[in-house]
């Protein structure tokens, strides 16, 4: 397939198109509005479903009823959307449903703003739904991978039977670049939806889609079932990206429109003879560990670049055990960094770091 | 010669319904309307959160458990992809008239090709007698010890009434099941409910004025009673909404 110009929020309507999504069920919230706008045409002329729903939390439960009659669904929205249907979002992942959702940050808390931010990364890998669930997070840094990762999401989704969110801000949301909608994805071999409420006359017996086990012992079953889940999505679904890590000085860590801005700022400190490195987590969870189990002795610190005001860092700490000192520089509330500051948190590398 | 068997459309599962509610009725007649009309295989029903969660247990046909006042979004996403199916959603009046009053008008707004049965008891049952928004003037509940006083804790919602406002409904009515005449009523509702969601009309409810003698502190006798000389005051019975008699 040929390569077209595409701003991301109309891309994201075309891959899910391209993905065979059945239906799109939304509540307008800036900045995500133009994928709602591209689905209510698009999907009626492929012959699926599109509604504006009366609220993120009615939008998120006809998600759950659509995928619980065995649909590939999606929902879009941003930060305090996404706030909203957390209760939904622990709903299908408690009763095991595949579902998609977009997540377009925007400045917080509360009402915020609604410039672009990585202010969410807490409530996309955390969640504010109750209960032990995850949810499967990526956060793809172009236009190009974002399509790419709708596409796998629907898959990963189904695979799993749990909600993939692919989590992106407004800027990725808003600028145009030139891709590819047809790139071959990996080929998954999916389960039958054996799960689907359709009527007993379409398959044995009585299916019921339910998150409900008043059984502690049942639940617990339950639970541990899940966490096994959660262990096979660990072992096979983390992705990361290692840039420029052969002898680095410091170790960047950046996802999604940060990591693309870092790429400025390593390359502007390379003529300083500093040598900047990057781990790019694409899977946000599962987190790239592993990764950092790669960091070369060359390294003398890690640097988390984010769009607020330290969230990642969590993980990275976490995932760093101890090792390598780590600094922090991060602008939130709508702020895009520039690479000019990033360069400078380099060079500033030791005021920057964290003590606890 | 057999006279009378058990419908179809429920499960062999003993309920844990209390004695001498209501509810236990109220799904034999939706069963039997389902196996009457002959689509029990081509249904797929809506459980809520309140006395009537488990009633994906009861119900022979497949069923989803939607969150608590959420039922109609859920209903909505199943008929929405689903059109050919028979989509009903099953709710007490905690969980449609007070947590879920949105989905509910937005869902019977959009006229939304699916058939709600919500059964109004004027309590939480399920949590213990605490009130709800249609309980009674002086009703008391574990949450209004001395009495639901309107000035305070504002009036009992007419659902039926509001809802037959819109112009996307296309039946609804108010029925109680107190009386052998009263409960062969209710099933003809019910069934003419599901015949219009049938015939494509759009969003139907019936509202069911339900007995909680439990919480109410009666006998099932009084219980019946009480709707009967009070509840029926406030909530009177008959149809509300009917498009074939616009």
């Amino acid at each position: 397939m040929a390569k077209q110009l595409l701003k991301g929020n109309h891309a994201i309507a075309l891959a899910a198109i391209e993905a065979g999504v059945d239906a799109f069920f939304g509540y307008p919230i800036t900045p995500q509005n133009e994928v709602p706008e591209y689905l209510s045409y698009l999907l009626p002329e492929h012959g699926k479903v599109f509604l504006q729903a009366e609220s993120e939390v009615a939008a998120i439960n006809m998600v759950y009823g659509a995928s619980g009659a065995g649909k590939r669904v999606m929902t879009s929205s941003s930060s305090v959307g996404i706030a909203l249907k957390q209760e939904g979002i622990s709903y299908i992942a408690g009763a095991e449903l595949p579902c998609l959702i977009v997540s377009v940050m925007r400045g917080g808390p509360g009402l915020g703003g609604i410039q672009p931010s990585q202010q969410d990364y807490f409530q996309a890998t955390r969640g504010g739904g109750n209960g032990d669930y995850r949810v499967i997070v990526f956060a793809p840094e172009s236009i190009q991978e974002t399509i790419d990762y709708i596409k796998e999401g629907f898959d990963i989704a189904d695979l799993y039977r749990n909600p993939v969110m692919i989590l992106i801000d407004g800027l990725i949301g808003q600028m145009m670049e030139s891709v590819e909608l047809g790139r071959p994805i990996k080929k998954r071999v999916l389960p039958p939806k054996d799960f689907a409420t359709i009527g007993t006359k379409y398959h044995q017996g009585r299916r019921v889609v339910n998150s409900l086990y008043l059984n502690p012992q049942s639940l617990e079953e339950h639970n541990l079932q899940m966490k096994a889940k959660y262990e096979i999505v660990t072992k096979n679904e983390v992705r990361y990206e290692m840039i420029n890590m052969e002898h680095p000085d410091y170790v960047i860590v950046a996802y999604g429109s940060s990591a693309r801005i870092c790429r400025s700022a390593i390359e502007s400190l390379k003529p300083l003879g500093i040598n900047v490195g990057m781990i790019r987590p694409i899977s946000l969870w599962p987190f790239p560990k592993q990764a950092f189990k790669l960091i070369p002795s060359s390294a003398k610190g890690i640097l988390v670049v984010e769009m607020s005001q330290g969230q990642m860092i969590d993980d990275v700490e976490i995932a760093n055990q101890g090792r390598l000192p780590i600094a922090f520089y991060g602008r939130s509330g709508g702020i895009v960094i520039d690479p000019d500051e990033v360069k400078d948190a380099i060079l500033n590398f030791g005021k920057l770091v964290q003590h606890d | 010669m057999i006279k009378y068997q058990k419908t179809k459309g429920l499960t062999d599962k003993n309920t844990h319904y209390c004695p001498g509610c209501t509810h236990g009725i109220l799904h034999k007649l939706v069963a039997e309307v389902l196996e009457e009309l002959n689509v029990l295989d081509n249904t797929v029903g809506v459980a809520s959160v309140g006395c009537s969660v488990y009633a994906y247990d009861y119900f022979n046909c497949d069923m989803q458990q939607a969150a608590h006042g959420r039922a109609c979004a859920v209903a909505t996403g199943i008929k929405r992809t689903l059109p050919d199916r028979v989509v009903f959603t099953y709710q007490g009046d905690g969980d449609l008239a007070s947590i879920g009053i949105g989905e509910t008008i937005h869902a019977a707004n959009r006229g939304e090709n699916i058939t709600v049965i919500f059964a109004n008891n004027a309590i939480y049952g399920m949590t213990g007698g605490q009130m709800a928004p249609t309980s009674l003037q002086g009703q008391k509940t574990t949450t209004s010890l001395s009495g639901r006083d309107y000035f305070t804790q504002g009036y009992p919602i007419r659902v039926s009434e509001m809802l037959s406002q819109l112009q996307g409904p296309s039946y609804i009515e108010r029925v109680s099941l107190t009386t052998p005449l009263q409960i062969r009523k209710a099933k003809a509702a019910i069934k003419k409910a599901f015949m219009y969601q049938l015939e494509g009309k759009g969003f139907s409810m019936i509202e069911v004025l339900s007995s909680c003698p439990v919480n109410w502190g009666v006998t099932p006798q009084e219980a019946l009673k009480w709707i009967d000389d009070t509840m029926t005051k406030v909530y009177p019975l008959g149809v509300f909404k009917d498009v074939n008699h616009e």
